[in-house]
């Protein structure tokens, strides 16, 4: 078939203007598209209001199904566990017995927790719950890994807030509607999150990779301490996270890196907790925040 | 009589919204798929609100102006929840592009079509990575490669799609 010529608008002044005039448009819209991602970059909070108000409006079509699309997850689960089944019972068999030495060795050391915490009089911060709610969906065209949860500003919801499950570390409030956020996971490649080895607390940044995995970078001198089976947690470093929570476990060992998958995964997660980032802003930025109010 | 012809005219206008309603719709009805409440660790699902504009473009060329990448692309935009521009900015080009290549082809058929359908899949997830890329948040390119292979297989289900809502859309 020859292409349609439809397009040539033949001798007619007016459609040629018409044509050319829709082309101007459209490389001028190409330039003002460019700026917009300019703005976007240099200008986070730009369009936030848009964006958000576009997020509201969009979350319950997503809240609506949900719980259909979960339940069809548990199948497809269901039928791998069932296949499984042999395999699986004897690695479970030798779980039991590990963690069943694991768990007397636990309860020895927390009542000396306990015991040394008295000595210190060590005051046990635990971050304020802002908000729980369920994760709706995800960015799942995209490779921003990013999901929308179903609370936003008005349960007190704000950008930079830490999210857990409690399986561990989801990730952080990235931009926050009126009654939905979005939320950078964990595995998003822009998301870093400071953490330790649980064992002998070696420090490490735990950054996103994009796939479903995190990267774990040592902090430390030497050669890559990381090992199979390892668990990291958070540090505490930074003020977001409060210390502690789980955030994935290694599962290979690469030269300057170990991969790691996060403990707490979106894909099977129901509810998730929106905490107040957990330490206080440093000094400096308090001071700079009391002065309006001084000059009131 | 003249009330014969009023009921015409009202008819026939509603008639013409529709036809020029329905692509514009179904695109965006494209686009709202990432709303579907899937929590994905990878990027899984083709642009679909793309395919649907591939689709009416290369069924109806003289359906859009090309400028009609700009506010499709700004609803994609803000439904995938990508840095405003992305779709924006993408969209027209291809849109400019496929009429550029059209004037200097003289035979276009099907394979043709899902040709320009796949380079231009390839072209927009390329540049919405290099924007994540330039966001500082996106993952290794080679993510990006199972959306882009559905993408290009669902084309000619998009151009099903598109050619029967066409039927529909411009009853005889």
């Amino acid at each position: 078939m020859a292409p349609p010529s439809n397009r040539r608008p033949g001798f007619s002044r007016r459609a040629q203007y018409g044509l050319f005039i829709g082309y101007v448009v459209a490389v001028a819209g190409i330039v003002v598209g460019l700026g917009l991602i300019l703005v976007a970059r240099f200008d986070p909070p730009g369009f936030a209001l848009l964006r958000a108000g576009v997020l509201d409006l969009t979350a319950p079509i997503s809240a609506a199904g949900r719980s259909g699309v979960r339940s069809l997850g548990d199948v497809f689960d269901g039928i791998g566990d069932y296949l499984d089944a042999g395999t699986q019972n004897g690695v479970l068999r030798a779980e039991l017995v590990a963690t069943r030495q694991q768990l007397v060795q636990a309860q020895i050391d927390s009542a000396e927790n306990r015991r040394l915490r008295r000595l210190t009089r060590l005051i046990e911060r635990s971050p304020e719950r802002v908000a729980s709610t369920r994760i709706l969906g995800s960015t799942a065209s995209d490779i921003r890994r990013m999901a929308t949860i179903g609370a936003g500003r008005s349960d007190g919801v704000r950008p930079g807030m830490p999210v857990r499950s409690s399986e561990g570390v989801v990730g952080r409030v990235y931009e926050a509607g009126q009654l939905a956020s979005r939320v950078m996971l964990l595995t998003d490649g822009g998301s870093v999150v400071p953490v330790r080895r649980l064992r002998d607390g070696a420090p490490a940044l735990a950054a996103g990779r994009g796939d479903g995995m995190v990267e774990l970078r040592p902090l430390s001198a030497g050669a890559n301490p990381f090992q199979p089976g390892d668990i990291a947690v958070t540090s505490g470093i930074g003020g977001v996270f409060p210390p502690n929570v789980p955030v994935a476990l290694v599962t290979e060992r690469r030269e300057d890196v170990a991969i790691a998958r996060p403990l707490a995964d979106p894909a099977r997660l129901d509810f998730v907790i929106v905490e107040r980032p957990f330490a206080p802003p440093p000094p400096a930025n308090q001071a700079s925040r009391a002065e309006p109010t001084l000059a009131q | 009589m003249s009330a014969m012809q009023r009921l015409h005219e009202t008819e026939l206008r509603r008639m013409r919204r529709r036809a020029a309603a329905v692509p514009v719709i179904s695109t965006i009805i494209g686009s709202a798929f990432v709303l579907l409440p899937v929590v994905a660790s990878v990027p899984l699902l083709p642009p679909v609100g793309l395919l649907m504009l591939l689709g009416w473009r290369l069924l109806r060329p003289e359906l859009w102006p090309a400028w009609i990448g700009l506010p499709l692309g700004l609803a994609d935009d803000l439904l995938s929840g990508r840095p405003l521009g992305t779709a924006m900015v993408l969209w027209t080009a291809i849109l400019l592009a496929i009429d550029a290549a059209e004037d200097r082809m003289s035979w276009r058929g099907w394979w043709e079509e899902w040709l320009f359908a796949g380079v231009a899949c390839g072209v927009a997830t390329l540049g919405s990575w290099a924007v994540a890329r330039f966001m500082g948040g996106a993952g290794a390119l080679r993510m990006t490669a199972p959306t882009l292979v559905a993408a290009i297989l669902l084309f000619p289900l998009a151009q099903r799609v598109c050619a029967k809502l066409d039927v529909w859309r411009l009853p005889q």
